[in-house]
């Protein structure tokens, strides 16, 4: 943070990674020696030496909160894009209503939008979601936008305070899928500010001081 | 290849009719994130040839049968514009097309961690919008930045590189006079970290001693080529890149 810009280190598929520590995600060992597997940026954390790939699809993970679309109905299913390599059903059991068989389009249409949590993953990529849990629901109204899922965590920033400030600042009400879908609801000039925070963030995203940068752009305003 | 002339290639200086020295390469620019709405893409000029790479996945595979239970099946597509070329080339896949996109596929496969994605697919297009020989090789390189910014992992980056034999000298790199009218051509894909080769085809006829002689060349100028391409990715994401 000494430095205005200062970007983070960034590998290239197959390159040496010469940090101590263990080897965690997207690194890989030949020969006793850790190299990378992504474009991407190294981050150590609690002794893991990591490569944050800088894009990519979204890989599921059982736990995460994603953003869906409804993209086809069932009888007793629906199919749900998460943006991942796979499409993901969601079920009838794991919704909070009492579906009748083939009564699936009244619930959920297509188009529809949902936030959900991953209930189950298998070593070959199927995924499962439900609803069936607090504070997952369908999504009415609102704004959708993309990001590369590995610059989620900063889009949300330390202990959720980038977001906080996203929405203390825009009275928007936003929601980030792990997935790299971000809904947004609010007044129109709050969700084109905040599109063009989050734009920023995706922007710089490898660089650091970048809290500060969006406050500054955020308190600006519009520019 | 093949075709009796009596153009002098190399000349009596031992410069090739471009003006190259046996083992030089010819220019090359590369750019990476030129295709918006592809996942990943990338845009190279090597010589004469113009070639652009769009990367799309890893998605799900359909039809269902190509799927495969384990891994990521790669499917390139190398196409050349019907305005590539000095005579109109008649558009679609033909004999040499769908095998090009066949070893590209193979090559590229084998440098991508293709076990992380079972039952999916990565598409990679390679359009070809200007050719002046080795254009498969600068379509496996250019396809292999596309891979990178793509997010896709990989072992190491893919770097096309081929060699020849002109006029009785083997020289590095052949352009479109070179390769119509040389003895041989030996294009090289490698993954330049461990060396490993992931495409070896030989057009013509070499000698054993040749042969070697060729490939180290490639060998070597693949390693520059390599430095070329991490520049590249890592100029996107250098310091000043606000003008997005």
């Amino acid at each position: 943070m000494e430095e205005e810009k200062k970007v983070r280190d960034v590998v290239v598929p197959g390159e040496e990674i010469v940090v101590d520590g263990k080897p965690g995600r997207g690194v890989f060992i030949e020969n006793g020696v850790m190299h990378s597997m992504y474009l991407g940026i190294v981050d150590v954390r609690s002794g893991y030496v990591n490569v944050i790939p800088l894009s990519g699809c979204y890989i599921p993970k059982r736990g995460d909160k994603v953003i869906g679309k409804i993209v086809d109905l069932a009888p007793m299913n629906w199919v749900v894009d998460i943006n991942a390599p796979y499409y993901a059903p969601l079920h009838v059991n794991d919704v909070p209503w009492r579906v009748e068989f083939g009564d699936t389009g009244r619930f959920l249409g297509l188009g529809d939008v949902i936030l959900a949590k991953v209930s189950n993953v298998n070593e070959m990529g199927q995924v499962w979601i439900t609803l069936k849990e607090q504070g997952l629901r369908k999504l009415e109204g609102g704004h959708l936008i993309h990001i590369s899922p590995s610059k989620v965590p900063r889009v949300i920033g330390k202990g959720g305070s980038m977001i906080q400030m996203l929405k203390d600042s825009t009275n928007c009400r936003i929601y980030v899928g792990q997935n790299g879908t971000i809904w947004i609801s609010g007044t129109p000039d709050g969700i084109v500010k905040v599109i063009k925070a989050i734009r920023m963030i995706e922007r710089e995203a490898h660089t650091y001081g970048l809290t500060d940068r969006v406050k500054e752009f955020l308190e600006r305003g519009d520019e | 290849m093949g075709m009796k002339s009596d153009i002098k290639l190399i000349d009596d200086n031992g410069l090739r009719i471009d003006g190259r020295l046996p083992n030089q390469l010819r220019p090359i620019k590369m750019e990476v994130g030129v295709v918006k709405r592809a996942d990943g893409s990338a845009f190279i000029e090597w010589g004469g040839n113009k070639i652009i790479a769009a990367v799309y996945g890893p998605r799900e595979a359909y039809p269902k049968h190509v799927q495969e239970s384990d891994r990521a099946i790669v499917r390139a597509r190398y196409n050349m514009a019907a305005f590539s070329v000095d005579e109109r080339k008649r558009p679609g896949p033909d004999r040499r097309s769908v095998e090009l996109s066949k070893v590209i596929s193979e090559a590229l496969t084998s440098a991508i961690f293709v076990e992380k994605f079972p039952r999916t697919a990565i598409d990679v297009y390679i359009e070809v919008l200007q050719a002046d020989a080795g254009t498969r090789v600068a379509g496996i390189t250019v396809a292999s930045l596309a891979l990178a910014d793509a997010g896709i992992p990989m072992r190491d980056l893919v770097v096309g590189c081929a060699a020849g034999k002109v006029d009785g000298v083997v020289v590095l790199d052949l352009n479109k006079e070179e390769d119509n009218f040389g003895e041989a051509d030996v294009p090289m894909a490698i993954m330049p970290r461990t060396g490993d080769i992931a495409l070896l085809q030989m057009d013509g006829d070499l000698t054993y001693e040749e042969l070697t002689n060729a490939m180290e060349m490639a060998m070597d100028a693949a390693k520059e080529i390599y430095q070329l391409e991490i520049k590249t990715l890592k100029g996107k994401y250098g310091g000043d890149n606000n003008d997005d």
